[in-house]
C-alpha cells in the first residue's frame, strides 16, 4: 500500500504558476472595450460634504461617466454588514458619501474613462466643498458624554455593548492573594495583502448576465450580496475570484468599489475595471485590531488564577464592515485563554470613530484575546516571582472535553500542557534561563517569552464540496472555499487522493468561480480545511459508495464482499477478481447499473456542528540593545496543535507567515492617526512591516490532538502563528527588560519606546521593583 | 499609483542631455528613479518633462585615476555596483559598506550614486560617507564647463544641493584610503523605508605611535542635511582611540546636527542620542580597522 497522501510534505502545485508570473489575477482580466474607474476620496476625517460636482471631471478627455452619492443611493442603499445583534447601532455606510464624510479615504465620487490614467486625472478634477468638523479618533475619548458624534442620528458613539459573566467575580477578587492590573493597547494594523483589491464587472445585455471578477475571499457571498443590492436574480450574477494575492480578512467585505463597478457596467454596457492603488489600500480597505483593553487578574500566591476581568474598548472606525460587529466578540469569548478560570467578567464596548472601518484581519479578535491573557499571565508570574511556564501549567484546562469555558465557548479537545512541554524542550528553556543570567551579568539583555494561545476556527454554517470521477478515472474537485494563498489546490487533492486511491496528480481542484462551483461560503477564519475539507471528504464517501455499487455489478458479488485498496475493488479472498476505479468510472458513463444512476459524482454539504479550538505554545527569544532600544529576535520556536495535519509543509508555511505578521505587530506595525484624523502611516515608506532580515529561522513543530467535530479531525492553522507570536515576542522583550524594573510597554515595541522606558526606569531608580498598579494582599 | 502626465526624453549622450536641460527649464533629470518616481506617483512632484539620463554610457563606471590616489565614480553607477566593486572594497571600503545597506537589493540595483546625492534626501546613506571621505563632486553645466564641488559644500539643506538647475552631476571622486587608515559606517535604519534614522560614517588614521592623525565623521539622517562633526573630530585628533577618548569625542557629535529632525519614526531627542551612540560605534570600528 502506497503511503497516504494526507500527512505528506507535498509541494504546493499552485506555486509554479504563481512564482513564474503566469498566474491569472484580476489585473490580468481586461475584456475588449474595458473602461477604468477611479474614485475621488475625502481628505477630511469628518466634514460636511456640501457639494460634489463632477462637471469638470466629465469634460476631461476619455471620461465616459461619473457618479455621486445621491445618485448612487437611488440604486443601492448602503454597503452591507451581515451581522446583527440586539441593540446594535447600525448606521448606513453609503456607497458614495452623502452630506457627510466620516473618515479620510471615504469615497465621494466615481468616474470611468477609457484609460486608467485619464480616470485618475479626472477623479482629481471632481469638485467638492467640505465644511470640516471636529474629528474623534481616540475610542476612549469617543465614549465620553460630550464627544463629537460620528453619526449624528445616534445619541453617542457607543456602537454596541455586551456583558459576559460567569462564576462569582467579585468574590474571587476579594479573596485573591494578588491582583494584577494592566491597560493594554492593541494597536490598529493595516492588513496589506501583497495584491491590492480589484474588480472587473461585465454585463452582457443579451443574456442578462453580470460577470464580476473580484479579489474576493468569498465569491459566493459576494454574488448573493451583489444580486440583492442590484436587484438581480442570483442566477444572473457570476463572480469569479481568480488567483488572489492574499487577503488576511481584508477581502471578505463587499466594498463600494465592487458595487460601483457593477452599476457602471450595467448602465454603460461596457466592462468596468478598478484596481486599487496602494495608497487607497491603506485608507479604503478595512483595518484590523485597534482595541484598548483593561485586564485585571485575581490569583492565589501559588499562581493559580481565580478570576479575570476584561474590559475591551474596540475602535470600529466610522462604519460597520461585513463582519465588523462580531470581531471583538471573539476577544471576550477567548479572553480566558486555555486556562481554567471559573470567575470571569468581560465587558465589550464597540465604538465609532472617524477612522477607516475595522473588520477581520488575520486572527480577528483572537490575537487581541491571546495578547490580553498571555500578557496577564506573565504579569502574574512577575508579581509572584514565579516562572511564567509554571504559572501556565498550573492554570491549563485539563479537561474533560468538551469543556465549557467562562467565556461561553465549548472547547472541543486540547492538550495544552503537551504543547507547552514540547515547546520548552525544543527551545531548551532551562538552559536558556541560565544563559540569560550569565548574559545579564555581562550587560546583555536577553529575554525569553512564552505564549500558550488558544484559537477559534471552523466558522459555519456549512461548506460545499463536490467530487467527480470522469470516464477516464481522473478526478475533479469543486470547493466552495476560495483559497488565496492557503494551498488547498494541493491539500484537498491529498484528501481526495487517499479516499479514492488515486495519485494526487490525478486530482484537479477548482474554486472561486460561482458558475463552476454551485455553492459556497468562502475562505476566512481558518475554516477552509476543517469545514471545506470535510465537505470534500464527505463527497468522496458518497462517490465511493456509488463506486462500490458499480464494482459489485461488474464483479457480480455483493458489496460487502468487496475491498477497495490501491485504486482497485477486489473480491475478498479472491484478489484476482478485481476492477479498477477507472474501469468503474468508465462503466458509470457507458451503461447503467441497477440501483445506481449514471455518472460518478457527488456533492456534499458539511454543516459545522460547533467551533474547533486549535492551540499551541510559542517561545520567542530576543535580545535588547539597551543603548538604542533595538530588539533583535534571535530565536523562535512554535509548537502548534491544529488537530490532524493534511500537509505539514503547507501548514508550516502558514505558521511562518503568521509568525511574521505577529512579530510585525509586536515590534513594528502601527496605523497611526493624528488628532485631525489623518493616517500618518499611509504608505510603505512609513508603515513598517517585517522583512526577511528582521526574522530568524523559525523552528516549527506540531502536537496532534484531533477534533471530534469533523471527519478530518482537523482544526485550522491559518491564523495560529499570528495569534501566538505577538504575545510571545512582547513577553520576551518585557522579560529582557525586567532588570530595569520595566513592567509593560505598549506595542509596537519600537526602539524609541524601549529606549525611553529604559531612560525613565533609570530616572525612577531606586524604586520598587514592581509596578505601581500591582497590589498584594494577605501576604 | 499613477503620476500626472509628463513628457519624456531619453538622450544618449551627456551633451544631448545638457541641450535638453537648457531648452526645457521645468524638466527634471531621471536616473534610477528611486526617489523621483515614487514622489511623482504620490503626486508630490509633477514635472512637465523627464530627461532620462540612465542610458548615457559615459556617466557609468568606477575607475582608479591615472596617477592613483583617487577613485572616480560615474554618477549613474548603481548602489549595487558600489557595494560589489572589488576596487572600492580594497581601496575605499567605506563607500562599498555604506552602499551595501541602502534600501534592499532591488533599490540598490536601480538607484544611482548621482541620483541619491543630487536628490539630497536627509536620510540617505551615501552623503555621510562622502563627507567623511572628503569626496569631490563634478558637475557639468549647459556650456559643457566642468565645476568641482567638495562634498562639504555640496549639501545645502533639506533636498537642496549646490547643483544649479542646468547642471548635471557627472562624477564623484573619492580618495584611496592610505595604509593605517580605517573606516566604518553605522546605520540605524527606519524599518519602513529602510532609510537611515541616523547614519554615521567615520574615517580614522593612526600614526606610528597609535594616535589619531586623521579623524573624519559624516552624519546623515539626524538633521535636515548631512554634516561633518567637526568638534567631535577635533576632540579625538592627536589622541589614542581608547574607549574613553572615543566616547568623549562622540559626546560632541550631536552638536554638529543643529536642528534635529523629529517625526513619527524618531523624535529629535532620540535622533541626537543615536548620533552619539553610532558615532562612538563607528569611530571604534574605524580605529580598529586602521
Amino acid at each position: 500500500m502506497a503511503a497516504p497522501a494526507v500527512g505528506s510534505r507535498i509541494k504546493r502545485r499552485e506555486d509554479p504558476r504563481l512564482i513564474t508570473g503566469t498566474g491569472n489575477y484580476v489585473e490580468d482580466v481586461t475584456p475588449a472595450g474595458t473602461l477604468y474607474m477611479a474614485l475621488a476620496r475625502s481628505p477630511h476625517a469628518h466634514a460636511r460634504l456640501r457639494r460634489v460636482n463632477v462637471k469638470d471631471a466629465l469634460q476631461h478627455p476619455g471620461v465616459v461617466a461619473a457618479l455621486t452619492g445621491p445618485e448612487v443611493r437611488q440604486i443601492v442603499d448602503s454597503v452591507p454588514c451581515v451581522v446583527d445583534f440586539p441593540d446594535l447601532k447600525k448606521p448606513k455606510w453609503p456607497v458614495l458619501a452623502v452630506d457627510r464624510v466620516r473618515y479620510v479615504g471615504e469615497a465621494v465620487a466615481a468616474v470611468v474613462a477609457t484609460d486608467r490614467a485619464m480616470a485618475v486625472d479626472a477623479a482629481s478634477l471632481v469638485q467638492t466643498d467640505y465644511l470640516p468638523l471636529t474629528a474623534v479618533t481616540d475610542p476612549e475619548r469617543a465614549l465620553r458624554p460630550r464627544s463629537t458624534r460620528v453619526h449624528a442620528e445616534f445619541k453617542d458613539n457607543q456602537a454596541w455593548y455586551s456583558l459576559t459573566e460567569a462564576g462569582d467575580v467579585d468574590s474571587a477578587f476579594r479573596e485573591a492573594h494578588v491582583v494584577v492590573k494592566q491597560r493594554l493597547v492593541n494597536q490598529r494594523l493595516i492588513p496589506l495583502a501583497m495584491e491590492t483589491r480589484g474588480v472587473v464587472a461585465q454585463y452582457h445585455a443579451a443574456s442578462g448576465l453580470l460577470t464580476v471578477w473580484s479579489t474576493s475571499q468569498n465569491p459566493h457571498q459576494l454574488k448573493s450580496q451583489l444580486a440583492a443590492l442590484l436587484g438581480l436574480p442570483e442566477n444572473q450574477v457570476r463572480v469569479i475570484a481568480p488567483d488572489v494575492g492574499g487577503g488576511f480578512g481584508s477581502k471578505i467585505d463587499v466594498y463600494c468599489e465592487e458595487i460601483l463597478a457593477c452599476i457602471f457596467a450595467l448602465r454603460l454596457g461596457r466592462p468596468v475595471k478598478w484596481i486599487e492603488e496602494r495608497r487607497e489600500n491603506f485608507q479604503g480597505t478595512i483595518h484590523g485590531r485597534d482595541q484598548v483593553d483593561y485586564v485585571e487578574v485575581a490569583a492565589q500566591r501559588d499562581g493559580v488564577i481565580t478570576g479575570l476581568k476584561v474590559k475591551v474598548i474596540a475602535d470600529v472606525g466610522a462604519y460597520w464592515g461585513f463582519f465588523s460587529p462580531a470581531i471583538a466578540t471573539s476577544t471576550i469569548g477567548l479572553a480566558t485563554g486555555c486556562y481554567a478560570i471559573p470567575n470571569f467578567r468581560g465587558e465589550l464596548y464597540e465604538v465609532f470613530t472617524n477612522k477607516t472601518p475595522v473588520d477581520a484581519y488575520r486572527g480577528a479578535g483572537r490575537p487581541e484575546a491571546a495578547y490580553i491573557i498571555e500578557r496577564a499571565v506573565d504579569l502574574v508570574a512577575l508579581e509572584l516571582a514565579l516562572d511564567p511556564a509554571e504559572v501556565r501549567r498550573k492554570n491549563f484546562i485539563g479537561g474533560p472535553f468538551p469543556y465549557a469555558t467562562a467565556g461561553g465557548m465549548s472547547f472541543d479537545s486540547g492538550n495544552y500542557r503537551a504543547a507547552l512541554d514540547k515547546a520548552l524542550q525544543s527551545a531548551g528553556y532551562q538552559r536558556r534561563r541560565s544563559e540569560q543570567k550569565r548574559l545579564r551579568q555581562r550587560g546583555r539583555y536577553q529575554g525569553i517569552g512564552l505564549s500558550s494561545y488558544i484559537e477559534l476556527c471552523a466558522i459555519g454554517p456549512w461548506e460545499m464540496g463536490a467530487v467527480r470521477v470522469d470516464a477516464a478515472g481522473k478526478v475533479t474537485v469543486l470547493t466552495g472555499t476560495s483559497p488565496h494563498g492557503q494551498g488547498e489546490e494541493t491539500t484537498f487533492a491529498q484528501i481526495v487522493a487517499d479516499q479514492l486511491q488515486v495519485a494526487v496528480e490525478e486530482v484537479a481542484v477548482q474554486h472561486g468561480d460561482t458558475a463552476v462551483v454551485p455553492a459556497g461560503i468562502g475562505t476566512y477564519g481558518s475554516r477552509t480545511t476543517a469545514v471545506g475539507g470535510s465537505a470534500v471528504l464527505n463527497a468522496c464517501l458518497l462517490v465511493k459508495e456509488k463506486a462500490f455499487k458499480i464494482a459489485s455489478h461488474l464483479l457480480q458479488v455483493p458489496e460487502d464482499r468487496l475491498t477497495f485498496a490501491q485504486g482497485t475493488f477486489a473480491v475478498k479472498d479472491a484478489p484476482d477478481r478485481a476492477v479498477t476505479l477507472a474501469k468503474v468510472a468508465a462503466q458509470a458513463y457507458t451503461g447503467s447499473v441497477p440501483g445506481a444512476e449514471m455518472g460518478l459524482e457527488a456533492s456534499a454539504y458539511f454543516e459545522a456542528p460547533n467551533l474547533v479550538f486549535p492551540f499551541g505554545t510559542h517561545v520567542a527569544v530576543v535580545e535588547v540593545d539597551p543603548e538604542t532600544g533595538e530588539v533583535k529576535l534571535v530565536r523562535y520556536v512554535a509548537v502548534d496543535d491544529a488537530g490532524n495535519i493534511i500537509n505539514p509543509l503547507t501548514a508550516e508555511g502558514q505558521v511562518h507567515g503568521g509568525i511574521a505578521q505577529g512579530v510585525g505587530q509586536a515590534l513594528m506595525e502601527a496605523a497611526v492617526y493624528d488628532e485631525s484624523g489623518q493616517l500618518v502611516t499611509g504608505t510603505l515608506m512609513d508603515y513598517a512591516i517585517p522583512a526577511a532580515e528582521d526574522l530568524p529561522l523559525f523552528e516549527t513543530a506540531f502536537t496532534v490532538t484531533p477534533t471530534p467535530r469533523n471527519p478530518l479531525g482537523a482544526k485550522g492553522i491559518g491564523e495560529a502563528g499570528t495569534i501566538g507570536a505577538t504575545p510571545a515576542v512582547v513577553n520576551a522583550v518585557m522579560d529582557a527588560l525586567a532588570p530595569f524594573g520595566i513592567r509593560h510597554i505598549d506595542m509596537p515595541l519600537s526602539p524609541e519606546r524601549v529606549w525611553r522606558a529604559i531612560q525613565e526606569s533609570a530616572k525612577a531608580r531606586p524604586a520598587r521593583r514592581r509596578g505601581p498598579s500591582a497590589r498584594r494582599r494577605g501576604s | 499609483m499613477i503620476p500626472a502626465a509628463f513628457e519624456y526624453e531619453a538622450p544618449a549622450t551627456l551633451m544631448e542631455a545638457l541641450a535638453l536641460l537648457r531648452r526645457h527649464r521645468g524638466a527634471k533629470l531621471l536616473a534610477g528613479g528611486h526617489s523621483l518616481l515614487p514622489m511623482m506617483k504620490l503626486r508630490l512632484a509633477a514635472p512637465e518633462r523627464l530627461i532620462d539620463i540612465s542610458r548615457i554610457k559615459e556617466l557609468a563606471g568606477i575607475r582608479e585615476s591615472r596617477g592613483g590616489g583617487t577613485i572616480v565614480i560615474g554618477a549613474l553607477t548603481p548602489h549595487g555596483t558600489l557595494e560589489s566593486s572589488a576596487l572600492l572594497q580594497e581601496k575605499c571600503p567605506l563607500l562599498a559598506e555604506a552602499a551595501a545597506v541602502i534600501g534592499d537589493p532591488q533599490v540598490r540595483n536601480r538607484g544611482t550614486i548621482g541620483g541619491s546625492l543630487a536628490h539630497a534626501d536627509p536620510a540617505a546613506d551615501l552623503p555621510a560617507a562622502l563627507l567623511a571621505l572628503d569626496a569631490t563632486l563634478t558637475a557639468m553645466g549647459t556650456s559643457g564647463a566642468r565645476r568641482q564641488v567638495p562634498a562639504r559644500r555640496f549639501f545645502r539643506g533639506l533636498l537642496t544641493t549646490a547643483l544649479r538647475p542646468t547642471e548635471v552631476l557627472t562624477e564623484i571622486t573619492v580618495p584611496v584610503l592610505k595604509r593605517g587608515t580605517g573606516s566604518a559606517y553605522e546605520k540605524f535604519a527606519n524599518k519602513a523605508s529602510r532609510f537611515a534614522v541616523v547614519g554615521v560614517a567615520a574615517v580614522v588614521a593612526l600614526d606610528r605611535r597609535g594616535r589619531c592623525s586623521q579623524v573624519a565623521i559624516g552624519i546623515t539622517g539626524a538633521g535636515p542635511k548631512a554634516v561633518r562633526a567637526v568638534r567631535a573630530e577635533a576632540a579625538l585628533l592627536g589622541r589614542e582611540p581608547t574607549a574613553a577618548n572615543i566616547a568623549a569625542a562622540a559626546a560632541r557629535a550631536s552638536a554638529a546636527v543643529g536642528d534635529a529632525l523629529s517625526d513619527i519614526h524618531a523624535s529629535s531627542e532620540f535622533r541626537l542620542h543615536l548620533t552619539e551612540v553610532l558615532t562612538r560605534r563607528a569611530l571604534a570600528r574605524a580605529a580598529a580597522r586602521a
